[in-house]
């Protein structure tokens, strides 16, 4: 999933210094379950904010919520008045929630909360390591189940690279080589062959460097007539 | 011929071929690069010129072999895919084949982690095996990677790295294939300091008759004190320094002395290591002991080819 | 304000912390201070919230008061609590806020002159930076 961490406190701090009237939004979806902008974490942003606020002896209205998906304009619609009766949201939600908040009120301020991020896996309670950079053109099935364009720092195709050491990356020694890892996997499931042929360079144009992309499903969208037809009943 | 360079000759001659290694400044001033080119001159059959190693800004490696050029001395460039596409680097390989440069070392390169610009954005578009299998069509068809064909292809040696003391150790020799089967003529090897481990490696190789298709040139690194010793064994992935090279270098008399003495020793074992058809000196920071370390391994004087 | 005696707000663990606190009570311990104290099951329950929720409301200093680490009646309870107060310590520096008004203590059931001591470094620490924006006792 999405996972994304709280900006750090002193920059938000800065961030709302000019607003009398803050509202804080998060999500109940990706950011919650990453413990970065659920409800709790809502909750204990606006306290701390206050608590500032009460050191400085400043006086600025700050309130918190959450809607359940921040990224789907129907969720986001529910807490429309607060949106607009506030001088700047600070969302807590990864950065699609923030710029959702931001495409439908366009006149209103919305400020990211968050870092977003990474597509993440939870490896244990509390930590959470990016396996996918979303290349588009997804190889893994040559490559043992192992993501080496993400797991690699160096994204390379035929690894590992001579800074292999104790099968750890020489970029940060806490992170498995991704290759080496590939190495074993293949070896176990009898496949080293793949490994053993040069893999020729990626396209890369389906990634984010062939431009912003954009996925459908044809058969889903609607059509004028039935978009007219919603319309109408809403 | 597949380009005609002068380690190229050397290596078809048969003979025992020496490269060493010339660092570019971190300035805009060709300066060091005539005056090491100078006084490197005949010691070795061709120079490296790496290429913002360890993602250090410095004198580009292109630039830096034109200016060593001028000095009648032959060049190998490297080429890392850090810091550029397959635009550039084959843009570059056109740039650097028209300037007269014939070797060309393919390299993944370090991250940019390592060095004095961490902030930023990398490109690692191919690694070096790919880079190699690019090349390699570029020279012999002229061929680009996306398809078009060029007019008067680069003439180009290439050249590759490998580190038998990486992990995973088992997979090194294959990886070697995959470089030799993408197109690399010639290999330097990561700093040898176990010999045993280097010469198992050499077996496989031999086992498999890559001697046969491959150039193998043994590297080597010649220690300035015992501290120089541990920080390779321990704060260099990679590497991999025995304790008996540590202790020798903390006991003898003359640090450095012994240092000379320890890498010419290395130098005349590596001859005498079939398939080995070459050894690539990296004197960092002490690139004026090049001539001597050559001389000391009777490997002088250097053949000159017309 | 001069007047204004410090504001102490201790959260305390039903099994060793209050036991300690009622022991200190017993041997007739006075503080010059205001502590309002609060019990836990655990301070496992403790949430970073509660120990916000107590500045906000006009605490000078808090404390947080368990099990030792390795004989905590809810086993890792302890543990638990004193990850969320270095958590909110954190949160504290970086409002600017003195990261002193907020610790953890654990102490043994047994040990009565733990809570009179713990007590005291924390009135001394409200005494010392006075309430959070101002009006202080300097």
């Amino acid at each position: 999933m999405i996972v994304a961490k709280r900006k750090p406190i002193g920059e938000i701090v800065e961030m709302v210094a000019p607003y009398k009237k803050v509202t804080v939004i998060g999500c109940r979806s990706c950011v919650a379950i990453c413990l970065a902008g659920g409800e709790k974490e809502v909750k204990m942003l606006v306290s701390a904010l206050k608590i500032r606020n009460k050191k400085e002896g400043r006086k600025q209205e700050i309130e918190g919520f959450v809607v359940e998906r921040q990224c789907e304009k129907e969720w986001v619609k529910e807490v429309e008045e607060k949106i607009l009766g506030s001088d700047l949201v600070v969302s807590m939600a990864c950065s699609l929630g923030a710029q959702t908040i931001g495409d439908m009120y366009p006149e209103h301020l919305c400020f990211p909360g968050l870092n977003t991020g990474i597509f993440g896996v939870p490896e244990e309670q509390g930590v959470w390591s990016e396996k996918c950079v979303g290349c588009g053109d997804c190889i893994i099935h040559t490559t043992g189940g192992i993501c080496p364009i993400s797991r690699c720092a160096k994204s390379m195709l035929n690894g590992p690279c001579g800074g292999s050491a104790n099968r750890k990356c020489e970029v940060n020694l806490d992170v498995d080589c991704a290759w080496a890892a590939i190495y074993d996997r293949l070896k176990l499931q009898n496949r080293l062959d793949l490994m053993e042929k040069v893999t020729p360079a990626k396209d890369w144009s389906t990634s984010h460097a062939g431009g912003r992309r954009i996925y459908m499903r044809e058969d889903a969208k609607l059509t004028p007539h039935q978009k007219k037809g919603r319309e109408a009943v809403q | 011929m597949k380009a005609g360079s002068n380690l190229e000759k050397v290596f078809e001659s048969g003979m025992f071929a020496v490269t060493a290694e010339i660092g570019p400044p971190q300035s805009a001033n060709p300066e060091p690069l005539t005056h090491h080119a100078k006084m490197l001159k005949g010691s070795a059959d061709a120079f490296n010129l790496t290429d913002n190693q360890t993602a250090v800004v410095r004198l580009s490696s292109i630039a830096s072999a034109v200016i060593i050029m001028r000095e009648g001395v032959e060049p190998v460039i490297q080429m890392t895919c850090r810091d550029r596409n397959r635009i550039a680097l084959q843009s570059d390989l056109l740039g650097a084949a028209a300037l007269g440069v014939k070797n060309v070392l393919c390299l993944t390169g370090d991250h940019q982690i390592f060095g004095n610009e961490k902030g930023a954005k990398n490109v690692f578009d191919f690694d070096s095996i790919v880079e190699l299998q690019v090349f390699d069509q570029l020279r012999t068809e002229g061929k680009q990677v996306g398809g078009e064909v060029l007019k008067d292809p680069p003439r180009t040696y290439l050249g590759c790295a490998e580190n038998p003391f990486a992990t995973p150790y088992e997979w090194r020799v294959t990886r070697l294939a995959k470089k030799v089967a993408a197109g690399a003529d010639f290999c330097q090897t990561q700093a040898i300091f176990d010999m045993d481990m280097f010469e198992k490696w050499m077996d496989e190789i031999r086992e498999r008759g890559l001697d046969k298709k491959i150039h193998v040139l043994a590297g080597v690194i010649p220690m300035k004190s015992a501290g120089a010793a541990r920080y390779m064994k321990n704060k260099v992935p990679g590497m991999i320094v025995p304790n008996h090279i540590v202790d020798r270098m903390k006991n003898a008399k003359d640090a450095k002395e012994e240092g000379i003495k320890l890498c010419v020793e290395q130098i005349e074992h590596l001859k005498t290591v079939k398939g080995v058809h070459g050894v690539h000196i990296m004197a960092v920071a002490w690139e004026e002991m090049v001539p001597k370390i050559v001389e000391m391994s009777g490997l002088l004087p250097r053949p000159i080819f017309d | 304000m001069a007047d204004r005696k410090p504001k102490v707000v201790g959260f305390c663990c039903e099994k060793h912390g209050m036991d300690a606190a009622v022991l200190a009570a017993r041997t007739g311990n006075q503080f010059d201070a205001s502590v309002r104290l609060v019990q836990v099951p655990c301070t496992g329950r403790v949430d970073g919230m509660h120990l916000l929720r107590a500045f906000e409301d006009g605490a000078d200093s808090v404390f947080v008061l368990g099990c030792l680490e390795k004989n905590c009646y809810y086993d890792t309870g302890s543990i638990e609590g004193r990850k969320r107060v270095n958590y909110v310590k954190q949160m504290l520096t970086e409002v600017g806020i003195e990261k002193e008004r907020l610790e953890m203590f654990n102490a043994a059931s047994t040990n009565a002159w733990a809570f009179p001591e713990i007590v005291s470094k924390m009135v001394e620490v409200a005494k010392k930076l006075g309430p959070i924006g101002g009006g202080g006792m300097q």
